[in-house]
């Protein structure tokens, strides 16, 4: 289906045809070769994003994937085309980026330096919505394979990170440079252990009932997953216009619902 | 001058002489026979049958296999054909039993899998065998045991209880043979030690303690005590999103006791010592192999990831699996392996189909013959692949049960490899992850997806 996965150094297209320059035939190898590596990305997110549906994902399967995804962006960072990447990303409308209100919520936060959501509303955000990104497919009016790796890692490191500060001043950045766009792919491993989120007097009081030596942050956010994720696809087509206080909704009633099972009551 | 028809049918006989005077024992090729298969014969495979373990003992008389249901099949060497060559390789089973079960981790809300990972025997000390066994976070110790005799002759009680006053005169119970039970009770649970998955069990040469490792840490257990571990790798970054590198196979040296090696999952093997320091995190050798700039593909660090890791048992060796190729390094040289077996090189041309659908995280099992001569390991269509490191020989053979004629002698498959072959033609779902070897004699279990294959060399 695919051509071998065989990098092609830098310098081919120049190397071809000395004194001349690069040939239709060098031209269209690096388009092919682009596109080939496009959909590896892409097969990459989708597959890690499925790995973080899963409630106990393999963490070395994850690993493998994960270390593919930097790779093919620290060739893509050295080509340029990372750079017209995120730049195609920064301007495209987030209402056609699937995640949804929960990027929409923090576009003003986008604007203002520094943004530091609360940790309860981070916590909701994360455990809301790592997993709702992605499959849908609003592609772009501009060529490319049907699903546009762009698209996808705005909402995919928005969900795994942590650090959502940093992401956000990347959108918001015409120019990425390269040292801030290491963090962002970086991050892919944030929710395995997610650290304890700074003390927060709500976050506090709504766990106040727990004995923080047993209570493990990372595993409540990620109990969101119960559901496998099939089931997830078939409510996101079925919902495609949620609003944004139903899905605030359903997160809430989701805490508490995982509450419960940790109070026991 | 060009030599005779005659000399030359000389000269090839004084060749052969002199490789068979070399080799020592046999000097053609090995030929495999078929002695049996274990397991259902319908095409419909019930998940909890899925072989994920297959282990000798010390002396290849038991051979136990674990499943994806959590249980353990211990086959033994038929007694009477053991010194018949011919069907010396006849097991039957010994005893069957349910290993672990699976479990329900409430403050994560996770289902811990039952299915075994790894088995390793334990010497044999008395009477009884002792085998480890493993899922993600549970190793049991059990014990398997024999009982044919039975006390006979109670006072009070011979079947249902007697009236005392009934009884005239007192005896003394006696032993009284019985049919041949065989018992599997857990002697040992050793749990709570490990946050990621377990994905290596090694029992250490001192016959008293042994590893046990996870993703990101390798626990040092003692035999006798299960309320603790002590940690002796431990890989875990600080910080998590620094998460580069996962350990995926670790393993005890076979004679000295403070050696241990572990494989990573960026093709990298560290040796450890443990007389170094109590946290062997400093490895004392690294073995890696310089990457080949020419074939480096946004794959490569993938199918480099080490699935097994396996010492020779004289320990001058070790054999490493990684997803394309067989290595075998000389521990004492840890910048190229000795010797390279290329396993399914046509599989290279495929990597992206294969990545697709996963397979490319395969993990392959590899064993040592009992003199370290051959090495063996699994592949995708039911093929298994054995290298001869004296005489660079390699043969490729199919378990399957068409060849399951009493003693037929399978036949070598011939894999092309003039051609690029498609994904097609690769069956994914036909994969041999386990395999092993008598540790004294050249008898092998091979484990398709839920049948055990055992063959034994053509004895001439």
């Amino acid at each position: 289906m695919f051509p071998k996965g065989t990098k092609r150094k830098f310098t081919d297209g120049e190397e071809a045809a000395p004194g001349e320059a690069p040939g239709p035939t060098a031209r269209a190898l690096s388009s092919a070769y682009s596109l080939q590596r496009q959909s590896l990305l892409d097969m990459s997110l989708i597959k890690l994003q499925l790995c973080h549906m899963l409630v106990e994902p393999n963490l070395c399967r994850s690993v493998l994937i994960a270390n593919t995804v930097r790779q093919i962006q620290e060739e893509m960072t050295q080509d340029g085309t990372w750079h017209i990447m995120t730049q195609a990303l920064s301007q495209c409308p987030s209402d056609r980026l699937v995640a949804s209100e929960v990027l929409c919520r923090q576009d003003p936060a986008m604007l203002s330096p520094k943004p530091v959501p609360s940790a309860l509303e981070r916590s909701l955000q994360e455990e809301g919505y790592q997993e709702e990104v992605v499959m849908e497919e609003d592609g772009p009016a501009a060529p490319g394979p049907p699903l546009d790796g762009a698209a996808y890692l705005g909402p995919f490191s928005s969900s795994w990170d942590e650090e959502e500060e940093a992401e956000e001043e990347e959108d918001s950045e015409e120019s990425v440079s390269e040292p801030e766009e290491e963090p962002r792919t970086e991050q892919v491993f944030g929710t395995f252990e997610i650290k304890q989120p700074p003390a927060d007097p709500a976050l506090e009081e709504l766990f106040s009932d727990v004995d923080p030596s047993y209570y493990d942050l990372d595993t409540v956010l990620m109990q969101s997953p119960k559901m496998g994720p099939y089931d997830l696809l078939e409510s996101l087509s079925h919902s495609p216009a949620l609003g944004s206080t139903n899905s605030c909704r359903s997160d809430l009633n989701e805490l508490d619902h995982i509450m419960e099972i940790i109070v026991g009551s | 001058m060009v030599p005779s028809s005659a000399q030359k049918v000389f000269y090839l006989l004084i060749y052969f002489c002199v490789v068979s005077a070399e080799a020592g024992e046999k000097s053609s090729e090995m030929e495999w026979c078929f002695s049996q298969v274990k397991g259902a014969i319908d095409d419909e495979v019930a998940e909890a049958d899925l072989i994920s373990a297959v282990e000798f003992n010390y002396t290849g008389e038991l051979l136990a296999t674990g499943d994806k249901g959590g249980r353990i099949v211990i086959f033994q060497q038929n007694p009477e054909n053991k010194s018949q060559p011919q069907c010396r390789a006849e097991y039957n089973v010994y005893s069957t039993f349910q290993s672990h079960e699976p479990e329900f981790d409430y403050l994560k809300s996770l289902e811990i899998e039952e299915k075994i990972n790894k088995i390793r025997w334990l010497p044999k000390k008395n009477a009884a065998h002792f085998l480890l066994s493993t899922n993600d976070k549970t190793i049991k110790l059990w014990k398997i045991s024999e009982r044919n005799k039975r006390p006979e002759g109670y006072n009070l009680r011979n079947g249902p209880y007697k009236d005392f006053t009934s009884i005239a005169s007192l005896q003394v119970p006696v032993f009284k043979p019985m049919d041949l039970m065989v018992e599997a009770s857990p002697r040992r649970v050793f749990a709570n030690a490990h946050k990621y998955h377990i994905n290596s069990i090694s029992v250490n040469s001192d016959n008293e303690t042994y590893l046990s490792a996870d993703d990101l840490r390798i626990n040092l257990w003692h035999l006798e005590i299960t309320g603790q571990s002590f940690n002796i790798v431990d890989i875990k970054p600080a910080n998590m999103e620094d998460l580069t590198e996962v350990i995926t196979a670790a393993e005890f040296h076979p004679n000295q006791c403070h050696t241990l090696v572990y494989g990573s999952s960026k093709g990298i093997i560290r040796l450890c010592d443990m007389r170094a320091a109590a946290l062997c995190d400093k490895h004392a050798k690294i073995f890696e192999e310089p990457e080949d700039r020419n074939s480096r593909s946004f794959f490569s660090e993938i199918i480099s990831s080490i699935s097994d890791v396996k010492f020779s048992h004289s320990g001058r060796y070790m054999m490493t699996r990684d997803y394309l190729s067989v290595k075998i390094w000389d521990i004492n040289m840890g910048t190229r392996p000795i010797e390279t077996f290329q396993v399914n090189e046509y599989l290279r041309s495929n990597l992206c189909s294969l990545y697709d659908n996963d397979c490319i995280f395969d993990k392959f099992e590899c064993c040592w013959s009992g003199n370290d001569r051959v090495v063996m390991t699994g592949s995708y269509n039911n093929f298994f692949r054995m290298f001869d490191r004296g005489f660079r020989r390699d043969v490729t053979l199919e378990a399957s049960r068409e060849n399951c004629k009493p003693q037929s002698v399978l036949k070598p498959c011939k894999v092309s490899i003039g051609f690029e072959i498609s994904i097609d033609s690769v069956d994914c779902n036909k994969k041999i992850l386990h395999t092993a070897w008598h540790p004294l004699d050249n008898i092998i279990a091979v484990a398709t997806t839920n049948n055990l294959f055992i063959f034994q060399d053509k004895l001439k």
